[in-house]
């Protein structure tokens, strides 16, 4: 019965003309969504589509203004997450909302420990808990232990553990998938799967299309607040899904392959070099070159060291040692002043702690780090801001283009091009992008690769980082290959250098020793 | 700050920006106070012009001079608590101001005007001195903010101690007198004084990236320091700007009586700026910040002193008293009383919005 029409023809969530609206925007609109039992459903859509906006309206967190919501045939009106759980909806967020100094048992049963004529009988709630994780087939895992001696994978399934001890019939997946590697995918599948195959209803949202196609029986698609589809993922090409998310054509993405392949910088001297950049318990010595009008990428594993080299060379950390040359002048870049100074700037991969200031306006975010570079002393005059504002929300496409919402309501890709645009107001000279794409849509995604490409031919040197080994290929020249927080080769891109020229390195460096 | 509209919306915007404000309850609350003490005395609000000075005088009066030290502090407060932190040692800076101001005329004993500027200075030099500790233990070692004023706020009144030798001291000095009780174009001097600090202090913040820098290392410390924000400089500024406020608000507060009463002298001022702050609507959590709110809470809680004093509430009811309207104050700020009034009128505004748009 895998991936079958499913035999109940009831469904257990419809919702039927759902609009909601926020302030300027029409989040949803008259949206018809149904959900069956045993099913794995994937909501998909680009950022700002109003993936999120239905999944909030289902679970009680946004009320709907029109519309109705019907679970197991009954009408309801949820007034907060409270009423949407006592219908049977459970979520598990793609951030992992638990608590870490708890044990797994008292994170599963949270709420629901079973009480004894003196308060809570702890070894039954462990039991209890025990028996929640084997219905995921987790027997194995101790409930006694605590959560955060647990990766971060089991502590997703955990999540989920949690979220059945209440016998939902509905269970949300909002990106569960995003922070967990290629075998840890599998064992969340394997429980996905399994809990479908009890006939429980599941609402799945992803980012990556290998994992959609692998998981989902059906799938519904959204564009600006409206549906644009419901299909069976059999029936539906990729090609197709990607064309109805981002309403053009897909050309636009193919058309950025192969555009990084030629070498223009066999001499000259480089814009930025290091010579032995190196800190202790975070990077290895590591050499690095990047000219201008390249993009160098970095690739390598979560945890090779990449991120690390990217904060390294912005001095948001401290190096320990190393010879930098900037423009032919040694100098040192020991912090992120110093590097804006100097025409580094540094987007961070970690954009809600890092990047954005979430209560601030979109015009203040734009102009934070040039008022920075400028000093307290000599503010941008309006008119400077509202320049900085019209260039960067038109040029980069931001949704909504109005400078004076606050930064924290815009979706993730829309926020990523807010920071973009930060740090291209402050003119830099090197460019480092840590993960500029991630947990960003296809139609953004694109728009991004093809501003870095359009800045390096602008003369702009950018140091590329991505987990997405196509992407690092597709952008660069040069690809500077890390691996345990070393450097382990460099490859100059051409026609024959694919993901896996990387891989291959990444698999064989260390074995011939 | 706000974007040029047409005139005749401009008024409509101004009003229900104006409820949009978190402090429009410190403002009802200021007026249902008023309203409560005219009804005790129809004449409440008058106010008369001395023909041969030109003075003005009244209940407003009063409370315009004994809002003038709670000013300061909430003033100076805000800020320190915009970039997530708290200043607990303002009310033994004040003392220090206090007695240092004092005890410098005191042993001088000229009664001189040089001698009134040169206790001015001392006191604000001190404060600046007790201040800049805060900020460099604050940024440069990184202690809680907490921690570190509730240290400068034991050792604070401990100096003061020191300074005076533990006596009230007193001195005799009718130009540093004058600052207190003195009149300027008819209004109190403190008041006067008052409101330039603060319209100065408020165009350092808003007309320059101040504000804006201070905001950002109060909502995300992280992010502000990618950017290029330098924090240490910020910190320290803005813990010398809260406690040399704090110096003026204890020179204002011996002046009227020129006394410094050591254990007295600003004692539970900080309470009282932390809470102007609140009802000003500036999140203890740090952040976005509202001078205007804090001065409208600096307003509310000396109109609050006064009305105890006049509706003659026992005095071992007053904190009480006291503490049970700025609860109310608090509840009816609170998110989700807000969000309940506000549901409202969100569709009003969204209407408008779009008729405006078209």
């Amino acid at each position: 019965m895998a991936t079958t029409a499913p035999a109940v023809t009831e469904p257990i969530v419809e919702m039927e003309n759902i609009s909601i609206e926020f302030p300027g925007v029409k989040a949803l609109q008259n949206v018809n969504f149904r959900l069956f039992p045993g099913e794995v459903h994937t909501l998909m859509g680009e950022n700002g589509a109003g993936k999120s906006t239905l999944i909030k309206a289902l679970t009680g967190v946004y009320k709907i203004d029109s519309g109705t919501i019907t679970v197991g045939g009954v009408q309801r009106r949820f007034a907060g997450t409270a009423d949407a759980q006592n219908a049977g909806i459970s979520t598990v967020y793609q951030e992992v909302n638990l608590c870490d100094n708890l044990t797994v048992g008292e994170n599963v049963m949270l709420g629901h420990e079973i009480r004894g004529p003196i308060g809570i009988n702890w070894r039954k709630t462990h039991e209890a808990a025990h028996e929640a994780l084997i219905r995921l087939g987790l027997g194995d895992l101790d409930p006694r232990q605590p959560l955060s001696s647990i990766s971060l994978a089991l502590q997703q399934l955990v999540a989920i553990s949690r979220a059945m001890v209440t016998d939902s019939t509905v269970l949300i997946l909002d990106e569960p998938t995003s922070s967990l590697d290629a075998n840890e995918v599998e064992g969340l599948f394997t429980v996905i799967r399994r809990l479908r195959d009890e006939g429980v209803a599941i609402l799945f949202v992803s980012h990556f299309l290998d994992q959609v196609y692998a998981i989902s029986d059906r799938l519904t698609v959204l564009r600006n607040g409206i549906v644009v589809g419901e299909h069976q993922t059999a029936e539906l090409s990729r090609n197709q899904l990607i064309s109805e998310m981002i309403g053009k054509d897909v050309e636009t993405l193919n058309s950025l392959g192969s555009h990084r392949s030629r070498v223009v910088h066999s001499g000259g001297a480089p814009f930025y070099s290091a010579k032995d950049l190196t800190r202790k318990g975070s990077i290895e010595p590591v050499d690095i070159e990047v000219h201008a009008g390249e993009v160098v990428g970095l690739a390598g594993l979560l945890g090779s060291g990449r991120t690390e080299l990217g904060r390294l060379i912005y001095g948001a950390d401290k190096p320990d040692s190393g010879v930098v040359t900037i423009d032919g002048k040694t100098t040192d870049v020991t912090s992120p002043v110093g590097a804006l100074a100097q025409k580094i700037a540094f987007s961070t991969e970690n954009r809600r702690d890092e990047g954005i200031v979430g209560d601030l306006t979109v015009r203040e975010n734009l102009v934070l780090a040039v008022q920075a570079r400028r000093g307290w002393a000599r503010p941008l005059s309006r008119k400077e801001q509202a320049a900085i504002c019209d260039k960067y929300l038109t040029e980069l496409n931001v949704r909504p283009a109005d400078p004076e919402r606050t930064v924290k309501n815009l979706s993730g890709g829309n926020q990523q091009k807010v920071l973009l645009g930060r740090w291209l107001a402050t003119q830099p000279e090197l460019l480092i992008l840590d993960e500029p794409t991630r947990g960003i849509d296809v139609g953004a995604k694109a728009e991004i690769q093809e501003t870095i490409v359009a800045l390096a031919d602008d003369g702009m040197s950018v140091i590329f980082i991505s987990s997405e080994l196509e992407e690092v290929v597709r952008l660069s020249e040069r690809i500077i290959v890390l691996k345990d927080r070393r450097k382990i080769g460099e490859i100059v891109n051409g026609p024959l250098v694919t993901a896996e020229s990387i891989v291959d390195l990444i698999a064989s460096e260390g074995i011939v020793s | 700050m706000s974007i040029p509209a047409s005139r005749s919306s401009t008024a409509v915007r101004m009003v229900t920006g104006l409820f949009h404000q978190p402090y429009v309850w410190a403002i009802v609350a200021l007026i249902l106070l008023l309203i409560v003490n005219l009804t005790k005395n129809p004449g409440y609000l008058g106010v008369s012009v001395n023909p041969a000075t030109g003075n003005l005088s009244g209940n407003v009066i009063d409370i315009l001079r004994a809002s003038a030290p709670i000013m300061m502090i909430a003033v100076g407060m805000t800020l320190v608590i915009a970039t997530r932190g708290i200043d607990l040692s303002v009310g033994s800076v004040m003392a220090v101001a206090g007695a240092v101001s004092m005890e410098f005329m005191n042993n001088t004993g000229t009664g001189s005007f040089g001698t009134a500027i040169v206790a001015v200075l001392l006191a604000l030099g001190i404060s600046a001195v007790l201040g800049t500790l805060n900020g460099i233990l604050v940024s440069i070692v990184g202690l809680q903010p907490f921690i570190t004023t509730l240290v400068m706020m034991l050792a604070g009144r401990g100096l003061a101690k020191v300074i005076t030798s533990g006596q009230n001291t007193s001195a005799t000095n009718e130009s540093f007198r004058w600052i207190a009780n003195g009149t300027f174009l008819g209004f109190p001097v403190v008041f006067v004084i008052a409101v330039l600090i603060v319209a100065v202090l408020a165009a350092l913040v808003r007309r320059t990236a101040l504000g804006l820098m201070i905001e950002s290392i109060g909502i995300n410390p992280k992010a502000a320091r990618m950017a290029g924000i330098r924090p240490v400089g910020i910190l320290v500024s803005v813990y010398i700007v809260s406690a040399v406020l704090a110096g003026v608000a204890g020179i204002f507060s011996t002046a009227s009586v020129m006394t410094v009463e050591v254990a007295k002298t600003g004692m539970t001022a900080e309470m009282d700026a932390i809470l102007a702050v609140v009802i000003g609507g500036t999140s203890l959590a740090g952040g976005k910040f509202s001078l205007t709110g804090s001065i409208i809470g600096a307003l509310l809680i000396a109109t609050l002193d006064k009305t105890i004093v006049y509706m003659s509430i026992p005095s071992s009811a007053t904190p009480a008293f006291k503490a049970i309207v700025i609860v109310i104050i608090c509840l009816l700020q609170s998110p989700r009383v807000r969000s309940m009034f506000n549901r409202r009128r969100t569709r009003v505004i969204i209407a408008e919005k779009e008729t405006v748009q078209a």
